[in-house]
C-alpha cells in the first residue's frame, strides 16, 4: 500500500501494528490488548483524517496508485460476467478506453471507461487513460449498439484529460468528443456515469452525459485539472492548491451547484484502503439508478436528459 | 561595411519636431508587413491583398461583412455573468469581467442576432475573441442555446462563428457543461431539420472545438485558421518535437477530413447565400 503525504499517521500506526503482531507471535508477551489499541486508534485517525479532506486532497485520492480503475469495477460488479469489445472499426483499438457486455445481477449492461494502468509498463500502455479519437469512436459505437439492443449503458469515468497528441489532432479530437455528446444526448436507452477517479474535461464529458451522473466521494471533476489551471492563471505550478479550492471540483461543490446527480460514499480511508466496500456502494447505486431510470418511458427519458443539460448554466 | 557612419548615436531630432502620425491610420499585415490605410484594410474584409492573411475580427466587423445594410436585431443584448463561483486568481473574475466590458463595450464573449443576408433570413451568434479571448462561460451557452431556440422556431438557417480559446477556466465545470446544453440544442435543431453552418475562424480550440463548432450540417472554415482541440503548444509539449509545417491550420483540418470547406472572408456572403438557397430550393 502506498500512503500520501497527508495519510502518514495511518501509515505510522499501521506499520507499529505490524511490528507488535510479530512481537506476538514470536514470542509469549501479552499483546492483544495493545493490538486492540492500535487497531482502534487507527480507525479513529482515519476517520479523523477523512472527514476534513480539503479539495486538493480528494485530488490527490483520486489519483491514489491503488485506487480500483474501471475495469476493478466492471470485473467486480459482473463477477467476471463481461466479454470486452475492442475497436472503432474505422482505425484501431484505443487502450486508454474499454468496452463490453457485462452482466449485474442477471441484468445486461454495456459498460464503458477509461483505463488508467497500474505500473509503468501498464501506464504507458494505457497511455494514463488518455483516450484517442479512436477511443472516443468506439465508446460510440459501442453506446449504439447498446441502443439497437435495448441495453442500458454505464461509463465509468477516470481520465486527466483526451490525449492532446499528433496524431490525435490530425484525427479528429474535436470532432471525436463533439459526436459523442450530440450522440448521447439522443440516446434511446439509459444512461448512468460514473465519475470513479479524474474527471478532466472534454475528455471526461465526451462519455459522460447521463439520464444520471454520479460521483464517487473522493474523485473530481472539472474543465481543467487544477495544476494545468495554476499554470495558466497563475502563470506557476504552485498555485494547484488555490485552483482546486476555486474551481470547485468536488463531488459536493458539484451536486450543490446542480451539475451532478448523486454522491456514492466511499468509507474512511477512501477506495483504495476498502475496494470491496465500494464495489457494493456502487452496485447499490446502479441499482437504484437503474430502476428509477427504468421506470419512465424512454421518450421521456431522452427528453428530461435534454432537458437537464439545458439548463445548465447561471448568468444574469 | 555601411556606405555612412553615425557619427552621434541615437535619434538626435528633438521631440518637439517629432511628426505624429495619428494612431490607427495605417494597417500593418503582421504576417507579410504590408501596409495599408485601415480604411483599405475595412473595405478588404480586414484581409491582406497581399498574403491573404485573415485579420481576427470580432461580431460587429462580421455582422457588417454579412448582414444586409448591416441591419440586424440582438438576441439576449443584455445577458451577463454571474460568477456563480465567486472566482478568484491573480485578479477577482467580477473585476476582470468589469475591465474587458469597459474596455470593449460587449457583455460577453458572443453576440447572437438575426437579420437578412441577400434577403434570406438568417441567425448569426458570432464570438467576440477579444473578450476574455473568446472564452464559453454559461453566458456564451445560454445565448447560443437561445439563438438555436430562435432558428428553430422560426426555421431560419443558423449561422455559428467560432473564434475563441475554449471553455472559461473561471466558470469551470459551468463552462465544461456549456458542451453538453449547446450539443443538446443543436440535436433539437437537428430534429427541425434546420441546416446549421458552422464557421471555424483563427482560432478555434477547446471546448469549442470539441462541440458545437464541429456539429455544423457543414464545417466550414476561413484560410489558414488554427483550429484544433489541444492548443499547438500543449501539442508540441506533448510529443516533445516541432510541429509539422501548417499543423492544425484549416487546410490541414480540410486534408484530414474535418472540415468541409474553406471560404475565403470576401466570398463569403455569396457562398453563405448559395448555401442557404441550395438548403432551401
Amino acid at each position: 500500500m502506498e500512503y500520501l503525504e497527508f495519510e502518514k499517521p495511518i501509515e505510522e500506526l499501521n506499520k507499529k501494528l505490524t511490528q507488535i503482531k510479530t512481537l506476538g507471535s514470536e514470542g509469549d508477551v501479552e499483546v492483544r490488548e495493545t493490538i486492540n489499541d492500535l487497531e482502534k486508534k487507527i480507525k479513529d485517525t482515519r476517520k479523523n483524517i477523512y472527514s476534513n479532506l480539503s479539495a486538493w486532497q480528494k485530488v490527490q485520492l483520486s489519483r491514489h496508485p491503488n485506487r480500483p480503475y474501471t475495469l476493478d469495477y466492471i470485473y467486480n460488479l459482473t463477477k467476471n460476467d463481461f466479454i470486452e469489445i475492442y475497436g472503432d472499426r474505422q482505425i484501431k483499438d484505443d487502450k486508454a478506453m474499454v468496452g463490453g457486455w457485462g452482466s449485474i445481477d442477471n441484468q445486461t449492461f454495456m459498460m464503458i471507461g477509461q483505463q488508467k494502468g497500474r505500473n509503468t509498463k501498464e501506464r504507458q500502455y494505457r497511455n494514463f487513460g488518455m483516450a484517442n479519437p479512436e477511443g472516443y469512436r468506439k465508446a460510440k459505437r459501442l453506446m449504439k449498439m447498446a441502443e439497437k439492443f435495448n441495453k442500458p449503458i454505464i461509463t465509468f469515468i477516470d481520465t486527466p484529460g483526451a490525449f492532446p497528441g499528433l496524431e490525435a489532432e490530425e484525427r479528429g479530437q474535436g470532432e471525436a468528443i463533439a459526436n459523442n455528446l450530440i450522440t448521447m444526448i439522443n440516446l434511446k436507452t439509459p444512461i448512468i456515469c460514473i465519475i470513479i477517479g479524474e474527471g478532466a474535461s472534454g475528455g471526461a464529458l465526451g462519455i459522460g452525459i447521463g439520464d444520471k451522473v454520479l460521483m464517487m466521494e473522493n474523485s473530481w471533476y472539472s474543465v481543467i485539472s487544477p495544476e494545468n489551471c495554476s499554470t495558466i492563471l497563475w502563470r506557476s505550478w504552485e498555485y494547484k492548491q488555490t485552483a482546486a479550492e476555486s474551481l470547485k471540483l468536488t463531488a459536493e461543490d458539484m451536486i450543490k451547484n446542480k451539475l451532478i446527480d448523486g454522491i456514492i460514499s466511499e468509507p474512511f480511508g477512501g477506495a483504495h484502503t476498502f475496494p470491496e466496500k465500494c464495489f457494493t456502494n456502487v452496485k447499490k447505486a446502479i441499482k437504484e439508478t437503474i430502476k428509477e431510470c427504468q421506470s419512465i418511458p424512454i421518450k421521456q427519458l431522452v427528453s428530461n436528459r435534454m432537458e437537464k443539460f439545458s439548463k445548465m448554466g447561471v448568468y444574469k | 561595411m555601411g556606405w555612412f557612419k553615425r557619427i552621434k548615436k541615437g535619434v538626435t531630432t528633438s521631440t518637439s519636431q517629432k511628426k505624429e502620425i495619428p494612431e490607427g491610420l495605417w494597417y500593418k499585415c503582421p504576417k507579410c508587413k504590408h501596409i495599408v490605410t485601415t480604411k483599405e484594410h475595412k473595405i478588404q474584409m480586414y484581409v491582406c491583398e497581399n498574403c491573404n492573411h485573415h485579420d481576427r475580427i470580432n461580431s460587429k466587423e462580421y455582422f457588417e461583412i454579412l448582414f444586409d445594410k448591416n441591419k440586424f436585431t440582438e438576441l439576449d443584448a443584455k445577458m451577463t455573468s454571474k460568477d456563480p463561483l465567486s472566482f478568484e486568481d491573480t485578479k477577482k473574475y467580477t473585476e476582470r469581467l468589469k475591465t474587458v466590458q469597459k474596455k470593449t463595450g460587449l457583455k460577453d464573449a458572443v453576440t447572437t442576432a438575426y437579420g437578412n443576408i441577400n434577403k434570406l433570413p438568417v441567425v448569426i451568434a458570432c464570438f467576440n475573441f477579444n473578450f476574455i479571448g473568446g472564452s464559453m462561460g454559461s453566458v456564451v451557452g445560454e445565448k447560443i442555446s437561445r439563438a438555436i431556440d430562435y432558428a428553430r422556431k422560426k426555421k431560419y438557417p443558423l449561422i455559428i462563428i467560432s473564434k475563441s480559446g475554449g471553455a472559461r477556466m473561471m466558470e469551470a465545470s459551468f463552462s465544461l457543461m456549456q458542451l453538453a446544453k449547446t450539443s443538446a440544442k443543436l440535436a433539437q435543431l437537428s430534429e427541425e431539420k434546420v441546416p446549421y453552418f458552422s464557421i471555424l475562424t483563427d482560432p478555434t480550440t477547446g471546448g469549442v472545438t470539441a462541440s458545437f463548432a464541429m456539429l455544423g450540417d457543414l464545417n466550414i472554415g476561413e484560410p489558414n485558421a488554427l483550429i484544433g482541440f489541444a492548443g499547438p503548444r500543449v501539442v508540441k509539449e506533448t510529443i516533445g518535437k516541432d510541429l509539422p509545417d501548417g499543423f492544425q491550420t484549416s487546410e490541414f483540418v480540410q486534408d484530414h477530413g474535418f472540415l468541409d470547406l474553406i471560404i475565403n472572408r470576401k466570398n463569403l456572403k455569396e457562398k453563405l447565400t448559395q448555401l442557404i438557397r441550395l438548403y432551401s430550393s
